[in-house]
């Protein structure tokens, strides 16, 4: 297949001991259980679109709408959230980490059924999830919304799933192992620890006091720095070398990361000025400011591995995809560490910065990676291609609509946040408030090219998924006419 | 060469190291915290808050008010929370640990698209406006962009010469023959907001020295139920004890 290029350039071929298994045969392996957390990834991702719309419609008219209590903005607000991030990206960082890791490990995908009743369970529990968010059955604590009900239900599907990807590390053929399958493994096995921890001290055993929102904080920052962060670059250094054909710059730079990224990145995320016991805000702060080391490690080896060719960026949509992932997380990596600083934090604490911030990075960052893993995978999944058209307009959709919110909430956030600060200009809060909205108007334009490009990814995958099954189908139609002609 | 368990091991290290720094220490530090007695009152700060109010934070974690509102003055110096007066302890002084000792679930929010309500009770103790806020929040705060929580209320229709009853809402805009009452929802979550306060001064909270005749002769902060007068100055910050 032209499809395959020879994995040689980024693990070293350690000899042919065991029959080789072609890269077709894994890709079979995986189809069902990978298109599977693909398509709900990418459908969780459009209904996370249109409740985000819905909750930035509020800041156009605080009316509309107001009378249902499913839709009001609290309720709204969360179920879109976290439709993006346990809906989408992690179904969809999950999909990409096992496609990944069975190539790396020249290994057929192993428990492929387990994966499907997890992948099925997973949506099961996203469903229930999101119906409670809307009725009102919220924990209170951000980005663990989900009432217990659900949250039990998604740990076990997030278990199943992990322990496939685990078993399929270790049923490798190629036992070198690659920067991706570190990251990825670590990612795998951090993500119920957190998630249990959280759990179990917020929901089922609360803690006393501010521990609540200390554990959050750290649960939030973990989820994003460390299983967004480790999957997403597992994904940038498997596929940027794969595309440009040409080995990663340094994998021992990839290992630096690892470790750093591990051990500072996991500190940061508790904002300064909280009402907590000051050495807590304070090494968080150490923490977040020390992640710049791996940013920039990032950026180096990133660099270094394109250099030279860039050009191939025009020839690759899966390439530019992931390229926009690897500058965002740089530069988002870089604003993160400015944030740390107090006179920054000061003025951004509280405003529309924060979730500008946290934007750059989920969707700047792992998203975009995502969309260019899945638009690599799907066509070698299905052996058909998916139209370029469509894969084109997603990107285009996506970048516009992802910058004009960073940037207008990032801006707007500065804003208000000198607003609030400044009492003698603005001493009614209402000035605060006012001065952010034409920044949120603003912003409302970029969810909506943003939920534009979810249904244009959807329909890529369904399409693409439809011409296939209809062209077997087909097949298979003309083989029964020859039978019949035989007969 | 498997790396396989090294990885894992190490994942193990790195991440239990904010583990331990993060949940375990902090929750060994934090979890001997005790409502303390207040010298001047006797009474236990903070106070578990009542039956009605614990209702209402459910209502209020429900709705997810803490999207748009914080429970949190920051400390002087960082932001200007205390000198636009969201300040309890005489508007003076920030928010500790202490003060969320009986919050379930901490709230602190993350954003402040409405004020700060750490200190609402004290600040606007009017349950008639609270209730009228959320009603119709642009007819008591003209340009705000708070959404109406209409769904909190009822709209009852009067029978023939029947006269409102004494809760129904003072708003504009109401059909005739029919008054608009607070269902349960919304009197609960007005009797927690009216119950948001954090006044009492502790240790790690002494008012400003200079300030302290001043809050004294105003017998300030005057509302909430667990009010204690600030201490005489000669008595200095340690002016409570620990309850246990």
């Amino acid at each position: 297949m032209s499809a395959t290029p020879s994995t040689q350039i980024i693990s070293i071929d350690r000899g042919n001991e065991a029959p080789a298994v072609t890269s077709v045969q894994i890709d079979a392996s995986c189809r069902a259980p990978v298109l599977l957390l693909f398509i709900s990834a990418a459908a969780w991702l459009l209904i996370g679109s249109l409740l985000g719309i819905i909750a930035s419609l509020k800041f156009h008219s605080p009316n509309i709408l107001a009378s249902c209590p499913l839709l009001t903005y609290g309720r709204v607000h969360p179920a879109a959230w976290n439709a993006l991030i346990y809906g989408f990206a992690i179904q969809a960082g999950l999909g990409v980490g096992l496609w990944v890791l069975s190539h790396l490990g020249r290994a057929k995908l192993a428990m492929a059924p387990l994966i499907v009743i997890g992948a099925i369970l997973w949506n099961l529990g996203m469903t229930i999830g999101t119906y409670g968010i809307l009725y009102g059955d919220s924990t209170g604590f951000e980005w663990l919304e989900m009432p217990r009900y659900a949250s039990g239900i998604l740990f076990f599907a997030y278990l199943a799933i992990g322990l496939a990807a685990i078993v399929t590390l270790h049923l490798r053929r190629e036992r070198e192992l690659y920067i991706s399958q570190w990251l990825l493994l670590a990612a795998i096995f951090w993500l119920p620890w957190i998630y249990s921890t959280a759990q179990l001290l917020l929901v089922f055993k609360p803690v006393r006091g501010v521990m609540q929102a200390i554990i959050d904080w750290w649960y939030i920052n973990n989820l994003t720095t460390i299983w967004l962060g480790f999957t997403g670059l597992a994904a940038t250094f498997y596929f940027i070398p794969k595309i440009i054909n040409r080995p990663l710059y340094s994998h021992y730079i990839g290992i630096f990361i690892f470790w750093t990224l591990a051990i500072f990145g996991s500190w940061g995320g508790i904002p300064t000025g909280s009402p907590l016991p000051t050495w807590i805000p304070a090494l968080s702060s150490v923490g977040a400011a020390l992640t710049i080391v791996p940013v920039l490690a990032v950026a180096f080896n990133v660099h270094k591995t394109f250099v030279g060719n860039y050009s191939k960026l025009s020839s690759s949509m899966p390439l530019k995809f992931i390229a926009f992932g690897a500058l965002a997380y740089v530069l988002s990596g870089l604003v993160g560490v400015l944030a740390s600083i107090v006179q920054v934090s000061e003025v951004i604490n509280f405003t529309w910065f924060t979730p500008a911030q946290t934007q750059f990075v989920v969707y700047g960052f792992f998203a975009m990676t995502m969309f260019g893993a899945i638009y690599y995978i799907v066509p070698r999944l299905l052996q058909a291609d998916i139209s370029s058209a469509g894969v084109r307009w997603h990107f285009w959709l996506a970048l516009i609509g992802v910058l004009i919110y960073v940037v207008s909430l990032g801006v707007g956030g500065v804003e208000q946040g000198t607003v609030l600060n400044n009492p003698k200009a603005t001493a009614d809060f209402m000035g605060v408030t006012n001065s952010t909205l034409p920044f949120l108007r603003a912003s409302t334009t970029g969810d909506l090219f943003i939920a534009l490009g979810h249904l244009v990814f959807l329909l890529n995958l369904v399409g693409v998924l439809v011409r296939v099954s209809r062209a077997s189908f087909s097949t298979a139609m003309v083989a029964n006419r020859r039978a019949e002609v035989r007969a | 060469m498997n790396l396989g368990p090294l990885v894992f091991l190490g994942t193990f290290f790195a991440l239990a190291t904010s583990w331990l720094g993060f949940v375990l220490v902090p929750q060994l530090q934090l979890c001997r915290q005790q409502p303390v007695e207040i010298d001047a009152t006797g009474q236990l700060y903070p106070s578990d808050p009542s039956g009605i109010a614990k209702q209402g934070e459910e209502v209020y974690r429900a709705n997810g008010c803490y999207y748009c509102h914080s429970q949190q003055v920051r400390p002087k110096g960082f932001g200007s929370d205390v000198e636009r007066g969201w300040g309890g302890r005489g508007g003076k002084v920030q928010s500790v640990a202490q003060d969320y000792l009986y919050a379930r679930p901490v709230m602190f929010g993350s954003q402040r698209i409405g004020p700060d309500l750490t200190n609402i009770g004290l600040r606007k103790p009017d349950a008639a406006w609270q209730l009228k806020h959320l009603y119709d929040p642009q007819s008591v705060t003209p340009k705000s962009v708070m959404p109406p929580y209409r769904y909190l209320f009822e709209k009852r229709k009067l029978k023939l010469g029947q006269k409102p009853s004494e809760e129904a809402l003072q708003v504009a805009n109401v059909p005739a023959g029919y008054e608009i009452v607070p269902k349960e929802e919304a009197k609960t979550l007005v009797a927690y907001l009216m119950n948001l306060h954090s006044d009492a001064i502790l240790f790690e909270t002494p008012p400003p020295t200079n300030a302290v005749a001043a809050a004294s002769s105003t017998n300030a902060p005057a509302a909430g139920g667990s009010t204690n007068n600030p201490p005489a100055a000669t008595n200095g910050p340690s002016t409570n004890v620990p309850a246990k």
